[in-house]
């Protein structure tokens, strides 16, 4: 039964697989390489093994490094009395081309999501509330997503932090309902982290 | 039947997936064509005209255009966004398991009215709910069974159809109904079923909601219902909804915090 799957047609699958790929792109992207110099397909494949294998979480904000702690939690500079939780480490450099926050932050990787199940454990929940009990944190400003599954989140840590006795704020309502985060306007997530609200 | 290329829907988002970068994949339960997979283009870009009028938890008027595969979202109307509901984190996980329990037991393209007004009347009231929404819950699932063909038998022994009589009796599951305590007592798997528990089923199979929220639950047969329906649902779909395990966590934690605070005052 095995189906023998030449080096061309391994790449197109694997191309594939990545978001914004269809069959069409993956089988160009591959036409590409195989026409370009040697180099170019070694420094390719090179960068990708690097990526998997010098980047790690950093261990404070699950944020990504290569580096024992990430560039935020190593600043001495950076305000570490706030904590800005996020879904994703892809929501982290938008915050931070706004220039308008100087806190620290804390990545979740993921939304809670009743019916399919929370993927809640693996939530980095614990993690943030063992950070907050241990550390001087003064406000936690809730960044995750302006739709329902970050709301959810949102209320969900809101009733968990709130015996702590921390502030808690949400991004402002500048942002349209049920977007995502990441592909925001810098000037509209400016506004947003400028006009958070108490929560 | 969705001739044209274009057409019109009233719809409740009930389950989104994204789907490339800016594109989602929405689960719609329609009133005029029931469950439906849609495509809405672009809905994740900020400023989208979709936007939040297309996020799941909400009620739209819908234009859609025939596609190769699935059929696209091109216009949208928000008809009610229960934003009260959406405020609050308990309400919000009952309306979530709510719709997990009409993408579950639906088929694509099967129009179910009394279903469809039955889940929106049920989102509109537990909008202004202010208890634990436990009863609303139970009407949904008891008539939401029934509008899909699972009424469960209640007045005559599932077995031996002799009336069932003011004692206790046994639900079964598998069976979907009430068997009488000479058939239990010939071996047939099934849990008890209390007088009041078996009143009150039958009283909300046959009640309109105003009428079923006036019965006051104690605590034990609350419970005993509660269990009673979940263990026909798992039977049904053969297994267990996480909407409904979510919900089960969050009361657990919410007790428990309760407490906490109880003792820290005192
Ligand atoms: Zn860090
Ligand atoms: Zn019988």
């Amino acid at each position: 039964m095995a189906v023998i799957i030449g080096p061309v047609e391994r790449l197109v699958e694997e191309f594939s697989k990545l978001p914004g790929i269809g069959p069409k792109s993956a089988q160009r992207l591959t036409y590409h390489l195989l026409r370009s110099p040697d180099k170019d397909a070694h420094e390719l494949a090179e960068a990708i093994l690097s990526l998997r294998e010098k980047i790690h979480l950093c261990p404070v904000c699950f944020g990504i490094t290569d580096k024992e702690l990430c560039v935020v939690c190593q600043d001495e500079g950076r305000d570490h009395s706030k904590i800005c939780v996020v879904e994703h480490p892809s929501d982290i450099p938008p915050l931070e081309r706004t220039g308008k926050y100087n806190g620290v932050y804390h990545v979740l990787h993921g939304a809670i999501n009743p019916a399919r199940g929370m993927e809640g454990d693996n939530l980095k929940i614990k993690e943030l509330i063992s950070r907050l009990e241990g550390d001087v944190v003064e406000e936690v400003v809730l960044a995750t997503n302006p739709n329902l599954e970050g709301e959810t989140t949102a209320m969900y840590l809101r009733r968990l932090i709130m015996p702590l006795g921390i502030r808690i704020s949400r991004l402002a309502r500048g942002l349209p309902f049920g977007a995502d985060l990441e592909y925001a306007d810098d000037v509209t997530l400016g506004q947003s982290i400028e006009e958070r609200r108490e929560f | 039947m969705r001739t044209s290329r274009s057409y019109q829907a009233h719809a409740v988002i009930i389950k989104q997936s994204k789907f490339g970068e800016f594109d989602k994949i929405l689960t719609i339960y329609s009133s005029e064509f029931g469950k439906l997979p849609t495509v809405a283009r672009g809905a994740c870009r900020p400023g989208s005209k979709l936007g939040g009028n297309v996020e799941p938890l909400t009620y739209s008027l819908l234009m859609l255009a025939k596609g190769r595969n699935l059929d696209i979202i091109t216009q949208s109307q928000c008809i009610d966004g229960f934003t009260a509901l959406k405020a609050d984190l308990w309400r919000t996980s009952l309306a979530l398991y709510i719709l997990d329990l009409v993408d579950s037991f639906t088929v694509q393209n099967s129009e179910n009215k009394p279903l469809f007004n039955l889940l929106i009347d049920t989102l509109h009231n537990l909008s202004e709910e202010d208890d634990g929404g436990e009863i609303l819950l139970r009407y949904f699932e008891l008539n939401l069974l029934h509008y899909l063909g699972y009424r469960p038998q209640l007045y005559r022994c599932i077995i031996c159809n002799s009336l069932l009589l003011s004692e206790v009796n046994y639900f079964n599951p598998g069976l979907g109904g009430v068997m009488c305590p000479n058939c239990r007592e010939n071996g047939f798997d099934s849990n008890t079923i209390s007088v009041n528990a078996l009143k009150v089923l039958r009283l909300w199979q046959n009640c309109d909601y105003a009428t079923a929220k006036r019965v006051r639950l104690k605590p034990t047969l609350q419970l005993e219902l509660e269990q009673g329906m979940q263990s026909y649902i798992r039977c049904i779909l053969q297994r267990e909804l996480k909407s409904m395990v979510w919900l089960q966590n969050l009361r657990r934690e919410m007790k428990s915090s309760e407490v906490d605070k109880t003792n820290r005052n005192n």
